[in-house]
């Protein structure tokens, strides 16, 4: 409950500034609507948000899933296979130093103009802090646990099921955190590059038509969304991994 | 149970880069009874133990022995090794922690589950047997590592400086828990405090020097655990003292 309290009073906060913002420098509201009229706007096409929105949150949730799922796997791979720790791993950072931006209209031409585009740029956003963080977190088993685990004749097998994974379950929480705060936007851009539908086109076609509340209000949603999603992730992330706690 | 054996070192080398630790030492390890191996940290008395149990990390380290046991058993499957820290892991519960052998070998058996909640009632920790270990005391942890290790039905037994991280009390109570629990058992224990390998050892080598060597086996008399007030027990802690004392001025 704290945290709502917080959010809202940050939120608040922000909202504020921005205001005083706009009255300090006496902004036209075409350059900077006020958070009222975004909100008033926000309020009256309610209807036209949420069509928009459900498309872009689907892709976005089937792009973290999976992304998280491939993540997942290539972690495994990696840990497991010596092959694939000398040739993936290289792959893996390749693929993350192409720009998701600039390859992002490719995948619209090789995946079309529909949702599988958009998930499919999200995922390759996602795939990359999944991996890496459990993968980090695979590696740092207690080497102390290994041996006894040796002790007792484990199979690798058993030892990567029983101890290496769980106690990697930390470090694969923080990629999925991360996974999950920029999932959102491998959907946009995906939208932004061609599409018919979601708030990213939303925000362009809005832009275009020089109605900047209506596309101040689309951000405004994003935000949301991304915010909802990332604290629901946590709240299950924290239950699961009960074991880590927080300490301050 | 297997009847306990008798382990048997011989020709036991260990260089570190180009530094003889230790060098063709030789050692008997008498069937079921408890032998201390004390000596000053830093001797190679962990990594003998270890090299028993088959976990040596020999990165910059050259190891090298002949470890047989008498009647001959294949040792990497009749040891349980227990380590200075309790190595619970923090998402098990107490009870899954002590049948973790059998969690990794195969599934648990009823029989098997029975064992160690009465195991654990015994040690004391009837009351948290679904506890996590995060919840419990350092000398509770470490109980409940003695029963994953005795869990584990094997007749050598492995020990590493598992009390020192104790208090005092702590580890006198524990000392008794295992000197009454792993009765009948080959036991080799690993320890720098001269007090605990006076209150458990049937058998007491002392590991010194530079490459270290093993000195005559101490034998005191009485059965384990012996009391704290034992003056045999007070008289050798002085002289074990004093060598010790040597030992690591000399290093």
């Amino acid at each position: 409950m704290k945290l709502v309290l917080r959010i809202i009073v940050i939120a608040i906060s922000l909202l504020l500034i921005w205001q005083l913002i706009v009255w300090f420098f006496k902004l036209p509201p075409y350059i900077l609507p006020t958070p009222y009229s975004v909100l008033k706007t926000w309020w009256i096409q309610a209807p036209l948000i949420w069509t928009q929105t459900k498309p872009t949150l689907v892709e976005t949730l089937l792009g973290l899933l999976f992304g998280a799922l491939s993540g997942v796997i290539g972690a495994l791979l990696l840990i497991s296979f010596k092959p694939a720790r000398l040739w993936l791993l290289p792959i893996l950072v390749i693929s993350q130093a192409i720009p998701t931006f600039a390859i992002a209209p490719l995948l619209v031409v090789w995946f079309g103009y529909g949702e599988a585009s958009k998930v499919i740029t999200a995922m390759i956003m996602i795939f990359f802090p999944v991996t890496t963080a459990f993968y980090d977190g695979l590696r740092r088993t207690n080497l102390q646990w290994l041996d006894l685990a040796k002790t007792m004749s484990a199979s690798r097998l058993a030892t990567l099921w029983q101890i290496r994974i769980p106690a990697a379950l930390p470090g694969l929480a923080s990629g999925l955190r991360v996974a999950t705060a920029i999932a959102p936007i491998g959907a946009i851009v995906g939208e932004w590059v061609g599409s018919s539908h979601g708030l990213g086109f939303l925000m362009l076609n809005a832009n275009g038509r020089m109605e900047i509340n209506l596309m101040f209000a689309a951000l405004f949603t994003i935000t949301l969304l991304t915010l909802l999603l990332y604290y629901t992730v946590d709240f299950f992330l924290k239950r699961i991994i009960f074991w880590q706690t927080e300490r301050s | 149970m297997l009847n306990s054996p008798t382990i048997i070192i011989e020709h036991a080398t260990l260089r570190f880069r180009q530094q003889f630790i230790f060098e063709n030492l030789h050692c008997e390890i008498a069937a079921g009874c408890f032998t201390c191996l004390l000596g000053p940290s830093g001797v190679g008395k962990s990594t003998l133990l270890k090299m028993i149990a088959h976990i040596i990390d020999s990165h910059d380290a050259t190891v090298s022995a002949a470890i047989s046991t008498k009647p001959k058993l294949d040792l990497a499957h009749n040891i349980a090794y227990m380590a200075q820290t309790d190595l619970l892991l923090p998402w098990l519960t107490v009870l899954n922690n002590a049948l973790l052998f059998d969690r990794l070998n195969k599934s648990v058996s009823k029989e098997k589950k029975a064992a160690a909640q009465k195991l654990l009632a015994n040690v004391g920790l009837a009351d948290h047997i679904n506890a996590y270990p995060e919840q419990l005391s350092g000398g509770m942890r470490q109980r409940v590592a003695l029963v994953r290790t005795l869990l584990q039905d094997k007749p050598i037994i492995l020990m590493d400086e598992p009390f020192s991280a104790l208090d005092a009390i702590t580890r006198l109570k524990l000392q008794d828990l295992a000197a009454e629990l792993l009765i009948g058992k080959t036991v080799l224990l690993v320890t720098h405090d001269p007090l605990e390998a006076l209150r458990l050892g049937h058998k007491i080598f002392v590991m010194s020097g530079s490459p270290a060597t093993l000195g005559e086996a101490i034998i005191p008399e009485g059965t384990i655990p012996r009391e704290t007030t034992n003056a045999d027990v007070l008289q050798l802690q002085g002289r074990l003292l004093t060598q010790l004392e040597q030992a690591q001025a000399a290093a």
